[in-house]
């Protein structure tokens, strides 16, 4: 059967003057897929990641996300992707409910829907009675919990995860991957950067990049074996070792 | 000799209505020529202690030395004798390389030539920009300057806050190394880091989480401490397979590690026939049960929930 692409790329390129920071990646994502975007500081993710959310035309290169072009519907690919990152999240100011209302309404919902969405999302995280404390009062692990069911809030088809756990302490990273698994359970799809190697093997396939260019893909138990190491770190070390240039 | 001594330290934030307990009375000792690791997550107060241990924030209460000074009383002596790389970089961006070198070194009264032999290493690799802006430096060679200029008096004692923070695996690999052989040279090195698996490079870590020690112990006697038995299990299905391990009621403890799944029991004993069964029962496929030795992250997360 095939598995419908959320994701397409194919020799997506972006150069900036003579610098080519992504250079001919080709690739795709399957539907619910969690998809491990790994890299060295300046090897290319966070460009790449600009021009699947719409917000960087590529220099070449064909991609879609959502089934929409990056080149001609970027308005369109906003509005089917969620995105978060530890340094973009909620705003502090806002109470917890305050925040949901707002992104629901950022995203177009209606006002029954967001309400639903609400007591949906309360649940989940165990915040109810909660909803009027301010997001700056809660704990850090809180917050990027609360950021992520919220950047899922208008159900998009894919959530871009930019190093969503950095900081936060080992069991509410493991709790923040329990709502990345459910949301993959419920047919969204997860893109997620990160420098823990372990949360690497979380994921159903990993990309690694190196100097601009996708140097594997695969299963983490596939690279695993193709380069005889025994953990994601030592594939990582591997790989991104041969990079020429640094950011 | 004991070259940092923190006593009793305690620091509040905030007016009466909310105060914030940053550190709650922590107490160590670092020994002369030790890389000493502060391991915890955001908010366990790794920067207020690195502040107040180079004087640029008082206590409110408890004791504090370093290479001997006190750190209210002597912090003059304690400012010429440190070097400090905050965890946010915190360089002049708008001089070049080499002005930001020679600045540092000019403010200690001493000269890049004077100390070159400490910082040769790290700062030939960012020598070829050495007239580029700071601001313009990739995040990589910005913590290679920032690291030099912390050094560039010959500091006794060095405080790295979060310096390998949002860096990737690579690169953390060699910023140890560098802290590595700067141990050798005899000074003292005080780490925080919010990455487990960066004590094992430490000679002694304390793990700390909201303002507390949980442990002070060389990486090995932190691991040591972990005394119940620990198994890794891995099978097809591997989100089903942590419920039904957490739903057991013998069951501990159930924390995704990679690709395992790490379970200890309440009552340990015929521990693997039990795992056994169970992944029967569900009949998983490709299933795998082994004892394995904890690691870091085992121990700060069994300490977290006590």
């Amino acid at each position: 059967m095939q598995q419908e692409k959320v994701i397409t790329a194919k020799e997506l390129t972006k150069r900036f003057g003579d610098f080519t920071a992504v250079d001919k990646i080709t690739f795709e994502v399957d539907k619910g897929e969690i998809f491990g975007f790994l890299g060295a500081n300046g090897a290319g993710k966070t460009t790449a990641m600009r021009m699947l959310c719409g917000l960087s035309l590529p220099t070449s290169g064909l991609a879609t996300v959502a089934g929409f072009d990056v080149y001609k519907q970027n308005e369109l690919i906003k509005k089917s992707i969620g995105y978060m990152s530890q340094k973009f999240s909620l705003y502090e100011d806002l109470t917890i409910r305050e925040n949901i209302r707002f992104y629901a309404g950022i995203y177009g919902l209606s006002n029954s829907e967001i309400k639903e969405k609400t007591s949906f999302l309360l649940t989940e995280l165990n915040l109810q009675g909660q909803e009027k404390t301010l997001v700056r009062d809660l704990p850090l692990g809180w917050k990027q919990k609360l950021a992520f069911s919220i950047a899922i809030v208008h159900d998009p088809a894919i959530v871009f995860l930019d190093e969503p756990t950095g900081g936060v302490d080992p069991i509410t990273r493991r709790e923040f991957w329990s709502l990345i698994y459910a949301a993959s359970a419920r047919g969204i799809t997860i893109f997620v950067t990160t420098h823990y190697m372990d949360e690497a093997e979380y994921c159903n396939r990993v990309s690694i990049m190196v100097d601009g260019r996708i140097d594997a893909l695969d299963s983490p138990a596939n690279l695993m074996k193709t380069y005889s190491a025994e953990s994601m770190d030592g594939v990582f070390l591997q790989l991104a070792r041969k990079a020429v240039r640094s950011e | 000799m004991q070259s940092v001594i923190v006593e009793n330290i305690t620091k509040k934030y905030g007016t009466k209505k909310e105060v914030v307990e940053a550190l709650k009375g922590i107490s160590f000792a670092v020994e002369k020529g030790e890389i000493f690791g502060i391991i915890g997550p955001d908010g366990a107060g790794k920067t207020s202690l690195f502040r107040i241990l180079t004087t640029l924030l008082l206590a409110n209460s408890g004791n504090a030395t370093v290479d001997g000074f006190d750190v209210i009383k002597d912090y003059k002596q304690i400012r010429n004798c440190v070097g400090y790389m905050p965890g946010r970089f915190s360089l002049y961006q708008d001089l070049s390389v080499q002005e930001n070198l020679e600045f540092f070194a000019t403010i200690f009264n001493t000269t890049i030539e004077e100390n070159y032999d400490l910082i040769k290493e790290i700062y030939q690799q960012i020598e070829p920009f050495k007239t580029r802006k700071a601001g313009q430096l990739s995040g990589g060679m910005k913590q290679k300057l920032a690291l030099s200029c912390a050094l560039i008096h010959k500091p006794t004692v060095l405080f790295l806050d979060e310096p390998t923070t949002g860096v990737d695996a690579v690169s953390r690999k060699e910023f140890w190394e560098m802290l590595h052989r700067l141990k050798v040279q005899g000074i003292t090195i005080l780490v925080s880091t919010p990455y487990m698996d960066e004590a094992g490079l430490c000679d002694r870590v304390a793990l700390i989480q909201k303002g507390e020690v949980l442990s002070i112990n060389t990486p090995k006697g932190i691991t040591g401490e972990f005394k119940k038995p620990l198994w890794a299990v891995k099978a097809s299905e591997m989100f089903k397979l942590m419920n039904a391990i957490k739903a057991d009621p013998e069951v501990e403890s159930c924390y995704p590690f990679g690709q395992y799944h790490h379970v200890t029991f309440k009552q340990p004993g015929n521990d693997k026939a039990k795992l056994e069964e169970l992944t029967h029962t569900g009949n998983y496929t490709q299933v795998e049960i082994h004892s394995i030795e904890p690691n870091i992250e085992d121990c700060f997360m069994k300490l977290m929930k006590n």
